[in-house]
Parts: structure tokens; C-alpha cells; sequence
């Protein structure tokens, strides 16, 4: 499988997700540029990641503008044919916003930035995983209605945890419904996720969880 | 004909507005208390070329729809000026 | 209008400087040149009260790749090719008045120095100084600044990896905001800020430009009015996600090889631009102002001169290359407009729709050339006769040692600083090595190479009230140290020189004695000064702040696997004091906070004793001696120990000092030359035997523990109680006031 990577004006972390996946996790990687559409070198055994950052500046929402970029129509699309497309936090909003995930990501409750290292954990696992967040922007919200579904299928991804896998009020970083800190859709081939595995996959950095996340995600290990 | 078109953009009624709440509270604070409730929006002034008030309000509309406000968190409102 | 000294002493031009300009043109400047003058010869452009004082620094070094103070920003070699660039920057008067604002274009001011020199920023750092933090304007000045750093920062996608504040009531109307940047560059492909080869385009590049930051200009000027007065912005407003537009475009535009030199427009715009890349290339520029692009009408050619929009850059362009240029800044969808060329008799000369607005001769606009150098008198300040009455045995010793360390821990400039710091993204660019592994100075990785960088900022300025000349040393034998101590070598520093009024001998006294003194220390340590920036006039009705000469030092580690961190790994591991204990609670957080005494000496502080311990602690770390490392610094010994009893949950259990040291200085004394070390059991003797040929006495303290603090046979309960006093005393002065940070990101 091969990856690309789109970088939009304002994106931040293509630079880390390219190194992740390429130098870490020894992946093939083309970037893409937010101008261009053709996604035809890329089957629907590969993934389109929409890296973090502050495309557009994060102004009007964050992701909206992003949203209509010409690459993007064609991500739509690939997603829609049974493509994987992955987003990590700013991809996440983009996600979000282009309607490939359902809910929204709003302001932080605390109404400040939060970077640091958390512990998510996926359904019925009790491990707990040490990612970094780093956003402004990251409460998930969603309907009654569309919460009930995502649970009902199991589409919740991953919950905000402490150390020991439990889900306590402190340790959801940004008021999250649910705890929710990442998705996928109903056909499992689109994920969307707060914290930034990209920035937890080598040693040197003392944070290699993100790791585990590729390999939930993508058999990659 | 250029029609200006303001659309007020709020989080839905149902939402929790922290925004608004904190700045409610610092409005407590400057001894204003009598302010019950706060919620903060946008608001997006757009100079619209259009035939009618009602196309130049049908444009804003489309406009609000598809990207100044987000449906799942977000309602609109549009006059046209 | 007819050009008077009245209308020069509007711009804020002495009547000495005027004649001065006259004598230079050799006629009356019209208007506009005078503004240019009043631009360049403004204490910000031209160093007039410091270049002198500055050139007395050791600004040499066979490391360093650009002569200090010739570019934007320090280069120094780190090997393997690639070389660092750095620079330290104070944006204080702009942040007192609106913080948001002005923390964030700091930030974006600083980067724009790295990156107009080529290199690619990786890291970012601050140092900061508020009034006490239990007052409301504190909290909304607090707010609003660390607000400001993590929006420009987070967005622009630097990782803010260090910093120092503290909270002292000298800074309630005058706060510091000093933002640091470092890039890193292949060696060969640095911009050099030039403008060479008549005939050569000249580029206007970024965001369109309006009348920000020319109030005095606009207000000096006949023609102001009410109505225009109204659309003179009082603040600048930073646009991050231009400026990482900007810096893409910048690096993939020098990868063309059209660009002959580049400079960022911060203070005094396009003249300062212009001019300083035509002297440098000792050549001259022809600008048609009509063709820079606007944000607002009727803009006159002062108004576009001085102008301090921000994300903004002149570029000299290779004739014939101009379609490269213009092909990257069109796919970052920036402004790029081609708007003079390069001349080459030394004037620039300025247009307006073809009309001739200024013509000046660039060299003597320009520091280093004619622009005025002053040496101000002084005065040894008055209240350090009160310094010198200060007698120590006047303090009673406390009977309650515990209860002491309990209010220390919770001080704001020794408690932990999460509330601000988890503002910051610290992570991005997955090269922040310290995030899990703290150390006492950060660690970024200097990729692609091997190496990592070790960063810190520090000045402590209570000592250099004391005495500038011993307090200016500490600070850069503390960066130093910080860096030994985290497994780097010291490679050079900048400084951010924060002083009161140069005109106030007592002021001048603080501001000279300072620069000896930081540059004996920087000869000793090997760290030449590289650049910085001098900030004068932080002073209120009520005096002037502390004299804050803030180092930034960048170390090198030529593997990042070299690193050692400041946190206890194993209960059972032996504790070590590398350095002498002293009798000595001077200037100490302890006796200024707790016991409430103003005036003090500075604490010990010998330079070769400090050399010697850093060069021992070293080569401790070099030979794998030791688990953990940690200076000593405020707060003293306790702090030091509970430090680094944090990250991973331990404790300490200590022997008491020798009798004839106080008990509070034993434990919260803040002399300096001290570093706490813990080591394995088997390494023990090793680490006996080296330090036995060292010159730096040493003290067995005692043990790691698996989290009870036991000090001198006394049981103090266990880390967790001390963790949350630590972790939550900032966050529990600001609860209730959370509104002033919602407020702030209106």
C-alpha cells in the first residue's frame, strides 16, 4: 500500500506524517498539493492523509475553506469509491466539514490550546495509548441521534482515557461528547482522529504509541 | 444592482457556548449581572450582485449553506441592507 | 511645509541630530527623507545608545559563519554541513499595550529574521516577565501574551520548547515579551541581506501593506486630520497563516537560485530594507512606491517608507530569473510585485507615479555608518548603598522549615509553569526531544543531521538589580550550565538587553556593567554573541524595571542519544551535590518572596569556580556516570531535589548540611555552581574516582526513594502532596479569573 499526503496552504504536520510513514514506518509516500486533483496513482488499498495544521489559517471554521480545495473534490470522491482516507486533527475538522464523518469539532471547553501527551484507548481495549494532542478546536460534537449510530456500529474509534484505560472527567483534554477522539465512517475506510500519531513513532522522541495506531488502522507495524 | 447581505451566523440554541458563557462571566465581573445570557456569533457582510433583494438573498443564502456556517453546529440568519 | 528643527523634534530627531542630517545631505531633507532619518536613526534601527557598549562583546568565534550583528540573525557551524541560526527579539512596548497582538507579531517577527536568512525555524522560545500575578492586569497581560505567542506559533507550526517567566511587581506596566527563534540551514545557502548587481529587481513580497506602526510620522506631519487619525491602527495584527505561507515560498524560491539577497521589513518598513541591503551591497536602489501593494487608500510615500505591516520581505532577484520568483509566490497564492532595481551609485531614490518623492544616501541612514553613536553618562545607582546595608543576620532563621518549603513550592517563578506551557505547541515538527525526558534545557533534534540542539533562555534579573556586573555573568553561566547539564556544549548566545531610560545615568550604570560582565562570561564559556536585540525605555512614573539582559544560548549534542535529562530514574539510586554548599540566602527567592527583604547581594558566584563544575559535570555525563542532572537554582537545593522527583514519581531521602551553614540557606540558598546528580549504585565509586581528581567539591546527600521525602531524618509526607502544590499553584491564582483567558481569545 502507498500513501499521499495533502498540503493544503496553512497544513503543519505534513512534514512529520511524511516522516512518520516514510522514514519510521518505511511507507511509500507522494505528497499532493491542494491545487492539484489527480488521485489516479492510488488504488483503493491505498490512503490519502489529510495531515494537521491550520489550513486557511483556521479562519471561518476550522477545515471549511480547505473543504473546497480542488484536491479535496477528488478525496470526496476517492473516500466515496471505497478509498481509506485518514485525517489527524486538522484533517479531522476537514473531514468533518467536507461531510465524509459525521459531527463537528468545536472550541475547546476550557477555550484554550492544549498540547501535551494524553491516553486514548479503543473500544473493548483496555490499553491505553500515549498520543499527543494539540489543538484549539477539538470537542467532538455530534446529534443524539448520530451519536447512537456511531456507537451502535462501532465506529468510535477512540476514547479520551488515564493511564489505566478509565475514562475520567480530567482526562478528556477538550470536553469531547462521549470522550470521542477519533472516527470512522459507516463504510470503515474513512478515520478521523484528534491526537497526532504522527508524532509518536520513534524512540528517540520517547513516544512510539502512534505505532500501534498505523497498525490498527492500516496492518502497517 | 449590488445589494449588501449580512448573515449572522450563531452557535445553535441547544449548544453550550463557552465563549459566551465565560464572557458572561467577566461581564459579572464588571458588575453587569444583570446580563442573563451571552452567546457569541459572526457576523459576515457580503456585497452581492444580484437582479432582486430576493436573488441577492437566495445567493447569500446558497453562500451560508455551503460554507459560512456549519448546519451541524451552527444556524444562520440573513437581512439584506 | 517648510522643514524646521520643530518639525525633527515631532519625529522624535534632536536638533543636533537635525543639523547632523543637513550637514550629510548637504541641504533641508524634505519631509519624507526626514521620516526616513527618523526611521533609521531611531533608537530600535540604529543602536545609538548601545552599538558602542555592544562591540565591546566577544562577537568572534571559528564556529561562527557571519560576522555578529551582519545579518539578520546569528549562523554558527554545528558540523555536518549544516550551521544554526538564531535570534532573540523583545517586543515589550507593543505587548503592554495590546498583548494578543503584540506577543504574536514577536513571534512572527522573530521567525521572519530566521527565515529570511534560509534556514527552516524548528524552534521557538520566550522569556517573559509580568507584575505580580495576583493582580487582575497581570492575568489579563498574562492571558493575553501567552494567548499571543500560541496563536502565531501553533499556526505559523514552530514548537515553542522552553522559556522563563517570572513575576516581580517591577514589570506590572512595563512587562518583558522576548520571543527567540532557531532554524537550521544547510551550510553554502544561507541569504545573506544584500542588494548586489545594478540592474538587478528589486521584489516586493507577502502581505499587502497598510499604515501600521507610523503614528508618529502621520501625527508629525501638516496634513493629518481628525478623519485620517481614525484609520491609523494603534496596534499591528500578525497573520500566522501568511506567514507560513511566506516561509514556504521564501525556502522554495531560494531553491530557484534567482535570489540574490532578502530581508524581512520589521521596524521602519521599506526604508530600513532598502537601505540596509544597498549599504551592505554598497550599492543603491530605485523603488517605485506606487507599485508596493495596498490595503488603504491615499497612502503616501512616508506612510508606504515607514510602514511596519507585518509578513513581509524585499528580494533581490538574478536578472532574467524574475519568472521563478513570480511562479512560486503565484502558486502560494502570495503578492510578489516587482517594484525597483538596484543602482549603483549608493542613493535610493523614490518614486511616486514617476514624481521624485526622497532620494538619500543609504549608508547614512544605516548603523555602522552614518547613523549617530552616543556614549551616556553614569551613575552608580543609589539604592545599591541599601544592597550593601543588607545584613543577614538580621533574618532569624525559621523554626519551621517544612511550612517554608511549602509556600516556596507554590511561588509563581518556581511553580510549575503547565498553565502556560500546554498552550504551546511544543510537539510539532516531531523533533522535541525533552517533552517526555525533561532536561534543563530543551532538546530539539537538528534534523537531517544526527545531532540535536540544546536550547535555553535565562536571566535571573533580581541578582542583576543587585549587581549588573555579577547578575549579567550568572545569566549566561546559567544558560550554559543548563546546557552542560542537559549533555550539550555551549556554542554562542544571543542576547535581549531589557533596560529602563539610557538617559538615566543610574540606568546607564546597570546597562554597562552588565555587558562587561555578560562578556567575561561569554570569553570564558567559548560563546560568542551572535546578534540580539537592545530594548531601552521599560520604565514607569515608578522607575525602572530590573535590568533584564536575557541570554539565549544555543549548546550542541552531537548525537541526540548523548542527552542526559534533570529526573530521578530509580528509588534506590544515590544523590550527589556537585558543588559547594554556601551560607548564602542572598537575592534568593526565599529572602525576597517569603521573608520579604527587597535588597540583597547577589548570591556566590565565582566564574572559574562555575567553568570548573560545568567542565566536571560534563565529563560525568560523558562517561556515562550519572542518571539525572540538575542545577540549582531558585528556590536552591529543596527545589532542585523535589524537581526532579517529579517526572517519574520518586522521592529523595537527604542528610542535613554541615553546621555551620543556616538550615534555609542549606536547603532554599540560591549560590551558584551547584548541580544535583543522581547515579546507580555500581556507578557509585566510578563517580567518586572522578570527581575526586576535580577541583569542585561534592556532597553524598542520600537516596532515591519510591516517593516519601525524608529530609534530614524528617518525614515530609510524599511527592504526590508536593506534585499538586507545584503543578497547581499558577492555575489556582488564576481559577476564577478564567474569564481574562476566554476574554483574550475573543
Amino acid at each position: 500500500m502507498k500513501f499521499g499526503v495533502v498540503v493544503f496552504p496553512g497544513s503543519n504536520c505534513d512534514r512529520d506524517m511524511i516522516g512518520a510513514l516514510c522514514d519510521d514506518l518505511k511507507q511509500e509516500v507522494i505528497p499532493l498539493w491542494h491545487k492539484d486533483k489527480d488521485l489516479s496513482m492510488f488504488s483503493k488499498e491505498d490512503c490519502i492523509v489529510l495531515p494537521g495544521g491550520f489550513s486557511y489559517g483556521d479562519y471561518l471554521r476550522c477545515g471549511a475553506i480547505a473543504r473546497f480545495s480542488p484536491m479535496m473534490n477528488s478525496v470526496i470522491e476517492f473516500a466515496n469509491s471505497g478509498g481509506k482516507v485518514l485525517g489527524v486533527c486538522n484533517g479531522f475538522q476537514i473531514l468533518c466539514e467536507s461531510g465524509l464523518l459525521p459531527g463537528a469539532l468545536l472550541r475547546n471547553a476550557h477555550q484554550q490550546f492544549v498540547c501535551k501527551n494524553v491516553f486514548i484507548k479503543e473500544e473493548g481495549n483496555p490499553a491505553a495509548l500515549k498520543i499527543p494532542v494539540a489543538h484549539g478546536e477539538g470537542r467532538y460534537f455530534a446529534s443524539e441521534e448520530v451519536l447512537k449510530s456511531l456507537n451502535d456500529n462501532g465506529q468510535v474509534l477512540y476514547r479520551y482515557c488515564d493511564e489505566n484505560g478509565k475514562l475520567t472527567d480530567t482526562s478528556n483534554p477538550n470536553g469531547a461528547t462521549e470522550a470521542i477522539a477519533g472516527i470512522c465512517n459507516e463504510g470503515r475506510n474513512v478515520f478521523g482522529m484528534m491526537p497526532h500519531p504522527e508524532r509518536a513513532c520513534s524512540n528517540i522522541l520517547n513516544n512510539e504509541d502512534g505505532r500501534v495506531v498505523f497498525s490498527k488502522l492500516f496492518g502497517l507495524s | 444592482m449590488i445589494y449588501t447581505a449580512q448573515v449572522k451566523v450563531m452557535p445553535l440554541k441547544e449548544l453550550l457556548d463557552p465563549q459566551g458563557k465565560a464572557v458572561m462571566g467577566g461581564l459579572g465581573n464588571l458588575g453587569l449581572g444583570s446580563i442573563k445570557d451571552v452567546r457569541i456569533g459572526k457576523n459576515i457582510t457580503l456585497q452581492v450582485e444580484a437582479e432582486s433583494e430576493a436573488a441577492a438573498k437566495a445567493i447569500a443564502e446558497d453562500a451560508a449553506k455551503k460554507l459560512l456556517a456549519n448546519q451541524v453546529m451552527e444556524m444562520f440568519e440573513i437581512t439584506i441592507g | 511645509m517648510e522643514i524646521t528643527a520643530a518639525t525633527a523634534a515631532q519625529l522624535r530627531i534632536t536638533e543636533e541630530e537635525f543639523e547632523l542630517i543637513k550637514q550629510k545631505m548637504g541641504r533641508t531633507p524634505n519631509f519624507t527623507e526626514l521620516c526616513a532619518f527618523s526611521g533609521m536613526w531611531s533608537e530600535h534601527c540604529s543602536y545609538k545608545n548601545s552599538i558602542k557598549w555592544l562591540k565591546t562583546l566577544p562577537r568572534d568565534g571559528k564556529k561562527m559563519l557571519v560576522k555578529a550583528g551582519e545579518e539578520n540573525a546569528g549562523l554558527m557551524d554545528i558540523g555536518d554541513g549544516y550551521g544554526v541560526v538564531f535570534k532573540i527579539e523583545s517586543h515589550n512596548h507593543p505587548s503592554a499595550i495590546e498583548p494578543f497582538q503584540g506577543a504574536a507579531t514577536g513571534v512572527g517577527g522573530i521567525n521572519r529574521d530566521i527565515f529570511t536568512m534560509g534556514a527552516r525555524p524548528i524552534a521557538s522560545l520566550n522569556s517573559l516577565r509580568f507584575g505580580k500575578l495576583e493582580e487582575a492586569k497581570t492575568q489579563h497581560l498574562l492571558a493575553g501574551v501567552v494567548h499571543g505567542i500560541g496563536h502565531y506559533g501553533n499556526c505559523f507550526g514552530v514548537p515553542t520548547v522552553g522559556g522563563e517567566i517570572y513575576f516581580e511587581e517591577c514589570y506590572h506596566t512595563n512587562p518583558l515579551v522576548n520571543a527567540m527563534s532557531v532554524g537550521i540551514l544547510k551550510n553554502g545557502t544561507t541569504v545573506s541581506a544584500t542588494a548586489e548587481g545594478i540592474g538587478n529587481p528589486v521584489f516586493f513580497v507577502g502581505s499587502a501593506t497598510g499604515k501600521d506602526g507610523i503614528g508618529g510620522a502621520s501625527f508629525a506631519s501638516a496634513e493629518i486630520t481628525e478623519d485620517s487619525a481614525e484609520d491609523l491602527p494603534a496596534v499591528q495584527v500578525g497573520d500566522p497563516f501568511q506567514e507560513k505561507k511566506l516561509l514556504e515560498a521564501c525556502l522554495e524560491v531560494i531553491e530557484t537560485g534567482a535570489v540574490v539577497g532578502m530581508q524581512d521589513m520589521g521596524a521602519a518598513g521599506i526604508i530600513c530594507s532598502t537601505a540596509e541591503m544597498s549599504a551592505k551591497g554598497k550599492s543603491g536602489m530605485r523603488i517605485d512606491l506606487e507599485k508596493v501593494p495596498t490595503r488603504q487608500q491615499n497612502m503616501k510615500a512616508w506612510d508606504l517608507l515607514l510602514s511596519e505591516s507585518q509578513e513581509r520581505m524585499l528580494m533581490v532577484v538574478e536578472k532574467g530569473k524574475e519568472q521563478a520568483v513570480i511562479d512560486v509566490f503565484e502558486k502560494w497564492d502570495l503578492p510578489c510585485s516587482h517594484i525597483g532595481e538596484v543602482t549603483g551609485d549608493g542613493m535610493l531614490r523614490f518614486y511616486m507615479h514617476g514624481v521624485e518623492e526622497a532620494v538619500l544616501p543609504a549608508e547614512e541612514l544605516v548603523l555602522g555608518g552614518g547613523a549617530p553613536q552616543y556614549d551616556r553618562s553614569i551613575k552608580e545607582p543609589a539604592y545599591l548603598q541599601k544592597i550593601k546595608d543588607f545584613d543577614v543576620n538580621a533574618v532569624p532563621e525559621p523554626n519551621d522549615l517544612k511550612a517554608v518549603a511549602e509556600q516556596l513550592i507554590s511561588i509563581p517563578n518556581i511553580a510549575s509553569k503547565r498553565w502556560i506551557y500546554d498552550q504551546y505547541d511544543s510537539m510539532v515538527g516531531a523533533g522535541t526531544v525533552s517533552t517526555n525526558a525533561p532536561s534543563d534545557a530543551a532538546i530539539v533534534l537538528a534534523k537531517p543531521t544526527n545531532k540535536a540542539l540544546a536550547l535555553t533562555t535565562d536571566c535571573n534579573s533580581r541578582y542583576v538589580f543587585a549587581d549588573p556586573y555579577k547578575g549579567a555573568m550568572i545569566a549566561v553561566a546559567e544558560a550554559a550550565r543548563n546546557i552542560v547539564c542537559s549533555g550539550g556544549q555551549p556554542l554562542g548566545v544571543t542576547n535581549c538587553l531589557n533596560f529602563g531610560n539610557p538617559y538615566d545615568p543610574e540606568v546607564y550604570y546597570q546597562f554597562t556593567n552588565a555587558i562587561k560582565g555578560m562578556g567575561e562570561a561569554c570569553i570564558k564559556f567559548d560563546t560568542p554573541v551572535t546578534g540580539g536585540n537592545v530594548s531601552f525605555y521599560n520604565q514607569s512614573p515608578d522607575g525602572p524595571v530590573y535590568p533584564t539582559p536575557t541570554i539565549g544560548m544555543v549548546g550542541v549534542l552531537e548525537n541526540a542519544d548523548d542527552k542526559m535529562t534533570m529526573d530521578f530514574k530509580n528509588a534506590g539510586d544515590i544523590i550527589y551535590l556537585v558543588g559547594e554548599a554556601r551560607s548564602d540566602i542572598n537575592s534568593s527567592e526565599y529572602l525576597h518572596k517569603i521573608v520579604g527583604e527587597e535588597y540583597s547581594e547577589c548570591p556566590h558566584f565565582n566564574l572559574e569556580e562555575e567553568f570548573s563544575l560545568q567542565e566536571n559535570v560534563a565529563s560525568l555525563i560523558k562517561n556515562k556516570l550519572v542518571q539525572s542532572a540538575h542545577d540549582v537554582s531558585e528556590g536552591g537545593l529543596f527545589v532542585t531535589l523535589m524537581e526532579s522527583s517529579f517526572n517519574k514519581n520518586l522521592g529523595f531521602s537527604v542528610v542535613a548540611g554541615d553546621r555551620t551553614i543556616r538550615p534555609d540557606a542549606y536547603w532554599f540558598g540560591e549560590a551558584q555552581s551547584r548541580v544535583v546528580v543522581s547515579v546507580k549504585v555500581a556507578d557509585e565509586q566510578a563517580l567518586i574516582n572522578l570527581l575526586d581528581n576535580c577541583a569542585t567539591p561534592y556532597t553524598r546527600l542520600g537516596t532515591v526513594t519510591t516517593g516519601e521525602i525524608d529530609l534530614a531524618g524528617e518525614n515530609w509526607g510524599t511527592v504526590d502532596s508536593w506534585k499538586d502544590k507545584y503543578d497547581n499553584a499558577i492555575g489556582n491564582i488564576l481559577k476564577g479569573h478564567e474569564n481574562e483567558a476566554a476574554l483574550s481569545a475573543l
